[in-house]
């Protein structure tokens, strides 16, 4: 076992953990932070997306003992005083969820797309989403919301 | 018929149906509040992992659990014979007919292993993590049998997959025109059209699907309480609970069934798994609660799969392009075990061959066939995607084969919009319809002649890249389904659907509906129809589904049925609470019960502007204070209904397909659709539904297909290798509508869920083949990779260069497969051209 100390979500752990112990399964098994989720084994899904230290990565893919010492975000973290992320907002009026599975992953990775990438063109948001499935949407709200995100986004540094 | 459309009037304020209202299931699953299945943890549960055969077939010998059992956290380790007398069964729930063979499918096996990834022991453990590194320790001696894995060599019943059935043939089906007197008899016709007219034989291969849901299936059982709570991740957790209670012996009432937050199904979770039944005998053996959760390439392994057919058609039409007879043979590949509805899946595209077209005479014969692999059932079309693509792609090859438009050639057969009702040749009542207005509009939006004329000017200036436009008008049948006609279909449950309508003392409403979402958002449509029917605030009502405590009765959700079938139920409970009402708001106005008019929520005395809202009868009710004599203090109202008939939407679909003739590769360069669903309740959702099963469809003509490989291996079982679209795979389109209403439902829906998935595959295939047909191609064999279209291209070319081609070829019977795109998996070509030579891709 390996005591790493890990702030997710705002909080500090610190917790012992197999090495073999992925960043995934000590965020739902050991936190509670079953927002995130597991649809796949080799890390195509995406639905596992969360930000380490403001990046995304697929938390399938990181161990937990890599995230030792770093700040963990997920999907639970991303509103702030109960007032839904421009994404997460986006993603509600455009209809670009229907079952959820793969919700917050991809919230979470348009958030990254969105980060690196302000006006992104339709084609870059496709790009950007590249690493995230969803069966339910057919993906054309999706890219729908994050331009959406986008525009509010914009407006709202404008005006800040 | 005439179509009821008996809601508020103009005068009543805005109207909840019609409205694009955001979701209200949104905001748990965009904060990750959400209750997926294997969120549940359970004081003491315990963890399951699942040892499978990785052979096809094969008898075993010995299980050796020993070491298993020593290692660190494990509490047991269950193999079938352990758990013989009280595990259940998985069963079919149609059985197509008496003679119908199907296989004992046992959730854990005992001595006989039919497919891989059947689960031969369950290791328990304190963690999953333990429980899985104990399931590697587990010691199975095989003895490895041949199996049988091709649909064409399973005719043949040389190897079996079952050898105690001695045959391999699970059933045979027919549906007759002329022995059931909706039509003439085909061969008539055929024979007639070989004289004079036209015969087309062609051959097509719906390709094996895997359903996909992204979220993995997990099944969690508490058997310590009174009664044994399952918690599955399940489209049916009505049919679960009747399942396990018909062959565990646990009596019904002691079963309770939950379907939490449901990530996708797409008919993947309609069944009833080895998995859930394995669960549930374990946690009972152990007398402790149980999770088990499959990884995802469990799951593409063991969750059943969709298609595989083996389709042979034979249409006849006359000189001038109207269409005769269509004759239909079906192989149909039902994997290792009869699914819960695996064997009637080809039977529900029975009705849809035909179409919108009016043939004189319709043959359908469908074989189904047991083989060596996972168990095939049912899929987001189940059984009309597979007769929509091979009478779209038909009425193609009909149109290059006059030379004509193929738009045209639908036109002159289709059912006109004055003709409906429509009994069609085989059988069905159509009761509304468009076809002209649905393609007016798609046509206009797709900009169809600008295209057509493009595409002209490529091939005359010899592009590289050609144009193709792809055609599909399709309608289907929906609303599963009146009881009746189950009935006389074999199947061994009811089509109706059950809604109970509970008024609040505060004059909130809870709906409570026997379907069961996991997507659709039905949470957010039945609360605008009963926020209309009972003139209530859309934000005051509640929907609870997906518990067999709370919802009791309930056939759940797959077939486009929940809108059609439950949200008619939901009406008429609604209808039944104003009818309970109205002589307590009688009553406390001093009226008669005659004089009451409900009138957007408010009852009212004619003739007066006395009245009272919903929420003060139903309070009134609640405290039974001054109630009429013999009125229960009790205005809630509940409905089972089993509809008429199906319902039949339609649609007109067009993709534009660009193709490289030099690599094969091709690019969607538009795609619109003008669907007619009927009467459309939240517009937002409906085009969610229409994108996400586009898409599908679109997946399985280009980018999907199970391979197995020649020892039985599903050789796609991971996301690696089974290759789901992205988003930089696809692209936008433009959806539209056209609505002729239902005329069997008080709303007049007609579903959506399956239009998408059911109409794109044939309008992206036949895209492909308009491109490259100057070219000799008539066939791309599905999904149409760059590798097949650029070998389809070489093998016109070699056709059209070495030798006259067959303009219309014909089954040679001795032949087992004409079509050599079927031979090879890498290899693609022109279905029946008896001109195509196999080495055609190396000239």
């Amino acid at each position: 076992m390996t005591r790493i100390n890990v702030t997710v979500d705002g909080v500090s752990y610190s917790d012992e953990v197999e090495p073999r112990t992925l960043l995934v399964q000590y965020l739902r098994e050991s936190l509670g932070k079953t927002g995130t989720v597991v649809g796949c084994d080799t890390s195509n899904c995406g639905a596992c997306t969360v930000h380490l230290d403001g990046t995304s990565v697929k938390s399938c893919n990181v161990l937990a003992v890599q995230a030792d010492g770093h700040e963990v975000t997920t999907i639970e973290g991303l509103a702030t005083d109960g007032e839904l992320h421009p994404v997460q907002q986006a993603f509600h009026e455009c209809h670009a969820l229907q079952c959820g599975y793969c919700t917050p992953g991809m919230i979470m990775q348009a958030c990254d797309v969105l980060k690196h990438n302000p006006d992104p063109s339709e084609q870059e948001i496709r790009e950007g989403l590249e690493g995230n499935l969803c069966r339910c949407t057919g993906y054309h709200n999706i890219v729908k919301a994050v331009q959406q995100a986008a525009g509010a986004m914009s407006s709202q540094a404008v005006s800040s | 018929m005439t179509i009821t459309d008996d809601r508020a009037d103009a005068s009543a304020p805005e109207l909840e149906i019609g409205k694009a209202r955001a979701r209200k299931e949104d905001q748990r699953l965009i904060t990750g509040r959400t209750r997926w299945t294997d969120n549940i943890q359970l004081p003491g549960m315990l963890h399951l992992a699942m040892v499978r055969s990785p052979f096809a077939h094969a008898r075993i010998t010995s299980i050796n659990t020993d070491e298993a059992r020593q290692s660190p956290g494990v509490v047991g380790v269950v193999t079938g014979e352990d758990i013989k007398d009280g595990q259940g069964l998985v069963m079919t729930a149609w059985p197509l007919n008496n003679e119908q063979k199907s296989p004992d499918h046992l959730p854990v096996v005992i001595d006989h292993v039919a497919c891989a990834g059947e689960i031969v022991a369950v290791v328990a453990a304190r963690t999953a993590a333990e429980a899985r590194d104990a399931a590697e320790l587990v010691d199975v001696d095989y003895e490895e049998l041949p199996a049988v894995l091709d649909l064409k060599e399973a005719v043949k019943d040389e190897v079996l997959a079952h050898p105690d059935l001695g045959t391999n043939t699970s059933a045979v089906w027919t549906l007759d025109s002329a022995a059931q007197g909706s039509g003439t008899d085909v061969e008539d016709e055929i024979a007639k059209a070989r004289e004079d007219g036209i015969v087309l034989e062609r051959e097509f291969r719906q390709q094996r699907l895997i359903p996909s849901f992204m979220e993995p299936r997990s099944t969690v059982c508490d058997p310590t309480g009174e009664q044994m709570t399952v918690w599955s991740s399940t489209q049916v957790p009505h049919i679960l609970r009747f399942f396990v209670a018909a062959t565990t012996g646990i009596p019904e009432s002691k079963v309770r069934v939950i379907a939490p937050d449901v990530g996708g199904g797409f008919g993947g979770k309609l069944q009833t798994t080895p998995e859930e039944f394995a669960t549930i005998a374990v946690a009972r053996r152990l007398g402790k609660p149980c999770k088990y959760t499959e990884t995802r390439s469990e799951s593409l392994l063991s969750g059943h799969h969709g298609r595989d057919q083996w389709q042979k058609l034979t249409l006849s039409a006359r000189k001038d392009g109207t269409v005769t007879g269509l004759k239909v043979e079906l192989l149909a590949d039902l994997g290792a075990y009869v699914g819960v509805v695996g064997g009637g899946t080809p039977v529900l595209g029975a009705w849809m061959f035909n179409s919108i077209y009016k043939f004189a005479a319709y043959h359908f014969t469908v074989r189904t066939l047991l083989t060596n692999k996972t168990w095939v059932d049912a899929y987001r079309g189940a059984g009309r995607p597979e007769a929509t693509f091979a009478i779209e792609r038909m009425m193609d090859e009909l149109a290059a084969e006059l030379g004509r438009d193929p738009l045209e050639v639908r036109e002159q057969n289709w059912i006109t919009h004055d003709e409906f009702p429509f009994t069609s040749v085989a059988g069905m009542t159509y009761d509304s319809g468009n076809y002209e207005a649905a393609t007016a509009k798609a046509t206009e939006l797709f900009g169809y002649d600008e295209l057509r004329d493009e595409q002209r000017r490529r091939r005359e200036s010899n592009d590289p890249v050609q144009l193709g436009i792809g055609i599909s008008t399709f309608t289907e049948m929906c609303g599963l389904a009146p009881s009746r006609i189950l009935g006389a279909l074999n199947y061994g449950a009811g089509g109706w659907e059950s809604a109970t309508i509970r008024m609040l003392a505060t004059g909130k409403v809870e709906v409570i509906t026997g379907t069961s979402p996991h997507g659709q958002g039905h949470i957010t449509s039945w609360s605008q129809i009963v926020a209309d029917r009972l003139g209530v605030p859309f934000e005051d009502v509640e929907v609870l589904h997906g518990d067999t405590q709370i919802a009791s009765k309930g056939m759940d959700t797959y077939g486009s049925r929940s809108l059609v079938v439950g949200a008619e139920a939901v009406v008429r409970a609604a209808d039944k609470v104003i009818e309970k009402a109205k002589p307590i708001a009688a009553h406390l106005l001093e009226a008669s019960v005659d004089d009451i008019e409900f009138t957007a929520g408010r009852f009212g005395v004619k003739g007066t502007d006395k009245g009272l809202g919903m929420a003060e009868v139903a309070l009134a009710a609640w405290t039974g204070h001054n109630l009429p004599d013999g009125i229960e203090p009790n205005i809630d109202g509940e409905a089972t209904f089993d509809p008429d008939n199906f319902s039949f939407p339609h649609g007109t679909h067009l993709c534009a397909m660009e193709v490289d003739t030099e690599t094969g590769a091709t690019t969607m360069r538009k795609y619109v659709c003008v669907d007619d669903i009927g009467t459309i309740i939240n517009p937002l959702i409906v085009e969610g539904q229409v994108h996400g099963g586009l898409v599908q469809g679109i997946a399985q003509a280009l980018w999907e297909g199970a391979e197995y490989d020649d020892q039985g291996t599903l050789v796609t079982g991971s996301f690696v290798d089974y290759t789901l679209p992205t988003s930089a795979d696809t692209i936008s389109f433009v959806t539209d509508h056209t609505t002729s209403p239902s005329t069997y439902t008080t709303l007049g829906t007609k579903g959506v869920g399956e239009a998408g998935a059911i109409a794109s595959t044939p309008a992206v295939v036949n895209a492909i083949v308009d491109a490259v047909r100057p070219l000799g191609v008539d066939d791309v064999v599905m999904p149409c990779t760059p590798e097949r279209v650029w070998r389809a291209i070489q093998a016109g070319r070699a056709v059209s260069t070495e030798g006259e081609r067959d303009a219309q070829p014909h089954f040679d019977e001795d032949t087992p497969n004409q079509d050599p795109g079927a031979s090879s998996p890498g290899s693609a070509g022109s279905a029946g051209s008896s001109g195509t030579t196999s080495d055609g891709s190396q000239s």
